[in-house]
């Protein structure tokens, strides 16, 4: 490792070579602004095409000001970041870059935690000199996402995620100079394209052009209708990132809050998705049981390794990318589908209601939850099991909207039956979790013993790819985690070859798993804040008084009551799925 | 989006196919496999750049990207008679904006696109090496120099006859 010394700001600094000026300031305390790089550390992912120039600085000797992302230290170096000349030509880069950008901060979904509206502030940009023609495109609105590309300033973090972190490979830029932007093939709408809505791209948009649909204003109105029952769910994840949006540390858990909020709301029942996740492992567990016990006695039919299907980006991803495949993933239905057949069937008929007049909102971490419950699959005579899906972010913005100090919120208890859940299902929240929670499931039915201890260490961590292995008393069975849709493809195509030996895998699109989901508030780059999250998912998992999902008193009353047993018919019927083969339609096969 | 599938000639794909494998279907061969496609079909359509994509293994997304980065690529088809006006410096002092100007009000369609009928396209070039002849303009191989605006319809009259 070769050192090398350099002066920023005339102070002395010593880096490894190889370092930019950008991590060198840094080191020394200096944050140098910066629009079209990110570095999602831990999640091996750097973007630093030096596209904005925001991140200028002057280095002595040379003629031109040096973009400090992706700018290399050398011996010697000597580098000044902000004298006049610096904030000078920082100011214009930004006021050139908001002459071809619509003035509508007043009206935009981003305003208030946009990145370039942030710049603007920072360098005190109070006129546009430069007046030009503006880039003007047609909004893109699909079930999911909506485009705005005349917001777009073409850093391309977005296509990053979609290519390199995801492979899904929806974006591109396209054209060049003035009309250049970032679009799917042929400029097709999303809807159109091959995208997830995992959502990333929105994650790490610093702009208004990439937003969720908002619903909202949908919401209000149906909490204001005396004729309908609302019903909400929230996400394991949800919890473990929503006090971010008021200002609390990365990592609070505000469980209790948050039901108290939507409490006042006006929501008619305050039920968790939690309760819908321990379903999902007595009906995803009790298939891999008996996936693994036929395979165990020598069936070769078997299809091995199961794959998790909680996740609806990575359900898109396999229907889309290895749609030969679909017969490898669970039939389960996601947690919040499950939530929702059994809202409108068995809940609807406790309180003597009917699914008309039910409405089933949904708080998600996730942009595709939002493109999950449209699904014709998930309707019964075209109404939906979960009529639609709110994003964390959304509920923030709606508790901020009516008047609630968050802070002084008192702390309060889900309704029941639907809002009973186990620590098993909390961690559904991260990556591992799910697998973590159908393991404490499967080795008690399987051994008929009881767990001494339930925490899976070596199915936890954050690395992109896992592989560990748990013992089912003389049965050893090997599991294999991926977070990211790239880290998926990986061990996709493994099993394709026929040189993968897992029993099961979990699969979740998101980096991080749901807590570094599409929908949840802004980490604006910083991946430790996803990190923090998950602390707390599994902080809150370690309080739970119940921590297994087959002792979830209220889950076997609804078994004993209505389900009969996991995977009986009735449960096939409302709890399970089936998968369509997506593959590029629009593309000549031969 | 709607759009009527366009179906491309058995033989054509069979063509380009053993054009990406003789790059080793290497994505980074993508700019000059598609130099040979537009060769093969002439330009490319959505479907030889969802051909190359499979091809090549690349996402279309990122095709249609380079198609439209690069102004040699054309996703329109080229008249039967294809005509390119120089616009090169010469060309250009000596008026050949006029006579392209003239060229797009006589057969109503604008630079990089196709007459209705097919017959003619039009298109623009940098220096063709002919400035003694400026302003240039060809249709097909054919040449014609010191074109002036009253020349246009003199020059699409030589096609008149033809379909
Ligand atoms: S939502 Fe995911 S798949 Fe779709 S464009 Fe964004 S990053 Fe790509
Ligand atoms: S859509 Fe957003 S993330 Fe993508 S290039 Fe434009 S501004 Fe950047
Ligand atoms: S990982 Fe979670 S947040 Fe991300 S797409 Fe999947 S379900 Fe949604
Ligand atoms: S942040 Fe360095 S060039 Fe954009
Ligand atoms: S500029 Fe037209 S031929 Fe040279």
């Amino acid at each position: 490792m070769e050192l090398i010394k350099l002066k920023i700001d005339n102070r002395t600094v010593e880096v490894e070579k190889g370092t930019t000026i950008f991590h060198a300031a840094k080191k020394l305390g200096i944050e140098i602004p910066t629009l079209c790089y990110m570095n999602l550390g831990d999640l091996k992912i750097e973007h630093k095409p030096g596209g904005c120039r925001v991140c200028v600085v002057e280095v002595e000797g040379r003629r031109n000001l040096a973009p400090a992302c992706a700018t290399e230290c050398f011996e010697g170096m000597e580098v000044q970041t902000h004298n006049v000349r610096v904030l000078n030509a920082r100011k214009t880069v930004l006021e050139l870059i908001l002459s071809d950008h619509p003035f509508d901060c007043l009206i935009c979904a981003k305003s208030g935690t946009c990145d370039l509206q942030d710049m603007a502030i920072k360098m005190g940009v109070r006129s546009i000199p430069y007046q030009g023609e503006k880039s003007t495109y047609k909004p893109d609105f699909s079930p999911a996402i909506i485009r705005e590309m005349d917001k777009c300033i073409m850093c391309r973090r977005c296509e990053t995620m979609c290519n390199d972190f995801q492979t899904v490979g929806v974006l591109s830029g396209i054209n060049r100079g003035f009309e250049s932007v970032v679009a799917p093939a042929f400029e097709r709408d999303l809807d159109h394209s091959e995208c997830t809505y995992c959502g990333q791209c929105v994650a790490v948009c610093p702009t208004g052009a990439l937003t969720e649909v908002d619903h909202t204003t949908q919401l209000i109105r149906d909490l204001a209708d005396p004729k309908k029952t609302v019903v909400v769910q929230t996400a394991p994840a949800v919890r473990a990132a929503l006090g971010e949006a008021f200002g609390l540390e990365p990592g609070t858990l505000v469980t209790g809050k948050m039901v108290s909020a939507l409490r006042r709301l006006g929501f008619d029942y305050v039920f968790d998705t939690d309760f819908a996740a321990d379903l999902t492992i007595m009906e995803e567990g009790s298939e891999l049981l008996d996936r693994l016990t036929r395979f165990l006695g020598g069936d070769k039919e078997v299809k091995l390794p199961m794959l998790t299907s909680c996740c609806p980006g990575w359900v898109n991803f396999f229907e889309y990318h290895f749609p030969d495949m679909r017969d490898i993933p669970s039939t389960a239905r996601s947690p919040q589908q499950m939530f929702g057949s059994i809202a409108k069937t068995y809940f609807a008929d406790k309180i003597e209601t009917n699914r008309k007049e039910m409405v089933v909102v949904s708080v998600m971490p996730c942009v595709a939850k939002k493109y999950e419950c449209t699904r014709e699959e998930f309707k019964v005579d075209g109404n939906p099991d979960v009529d639609y899906s709110i994003s964390t972010r959304e509920l923030a913005h709606l508790i901020k909207r009516t008047n609630m100090d968050f802070a002084s919120l008192p702390e309060e208890d889900f309704d029941k039956p639907l809002g009973e859940s186990t620590g098993a299902a909390v961690i559904f929240g991260t990556t591992g979790g799910v697998i973590e929670a159908a393991v404490r499931t499967a080795y008690e039915i399987h051994t008929g013993k009881s767990l001494e201890k339930v925490d899976f260490e070596q199915l936890r961590g954050f690395e992109g790819i896992r592989k560990a292995s748990v013992d089912f008393e003389g049965t050893e069975i090997k599991i294999g985690i991926a977070h990211g849709l790239g880290h998926a493809r990986k061990l996709l195509d493994d099993i394709k070859a026929g040189k993968s030996d897992f029993h099961a895998i979990e699969i979740m699109a998101c980096p991080g798993g749901c807590i570094g989901g599409g929908g949840q508030p802004l980490h604006h780059g910083d991946p430790s804040v996803i990190k923090a999250r998950q602390k707390a998912i599994y902080q809150e998992d370690a309080g739970k008084a119940i921590r297994k999902s087959h002792e979830n008193p209220y889950i076997k009353k609804l078994y004993e009551e209505f389900l009969e047993k996991p995977m009986s018919e009735k449960a096939h019927h409302l709890l399970h799925t089936h998968y369509f083969d997506k593959k590029r339609k629009d593309v000549l096969l031969d | 989006m709607t759009s009527v599938k366009l179906k491309l000639k058995d033989s054509d794909v069979q063509q380009l196919k053993e054009v990406a494998k003789s790059f080793n279907n290497q994505p980074g061969e993508l700019i000059n496999v598609l130099h040979k496609a537009q060769e093969i079909f002439g330009y490319l359509p959505a479907e030889v750049q969802e051909v190359v994509a499979n091809e090549l293994n690349v996402s279309v997304a990122k095709v249609y990207g380079v198609v439209t980065f690069y102004s040699f690529f054309t996703m329109l088809p080229k008249g039967r008679y294809p005509i390119s006006i120089c616009t090169g410096t010469a060309c250009y002092v000596r008026g050949a904006d006029k006579v392209l100007d003239e060229f797009k009000r006589l057969l109503k369609v604008p630079v990089g696109e196709t007459t209705e009928d097919g017959k003619f396209s039009i298109t623009c070039l940098r220096c063709v090496g002919a400035c003694g002849l400026a302003p240039v303009v060809m249709v097909g191989d054919k040449t014609y120099g010191r074109v002036t605006t009253d020349g246009v319809k003199e020059i699409l009259k030589e096609y008149e006859d033809e379909v």
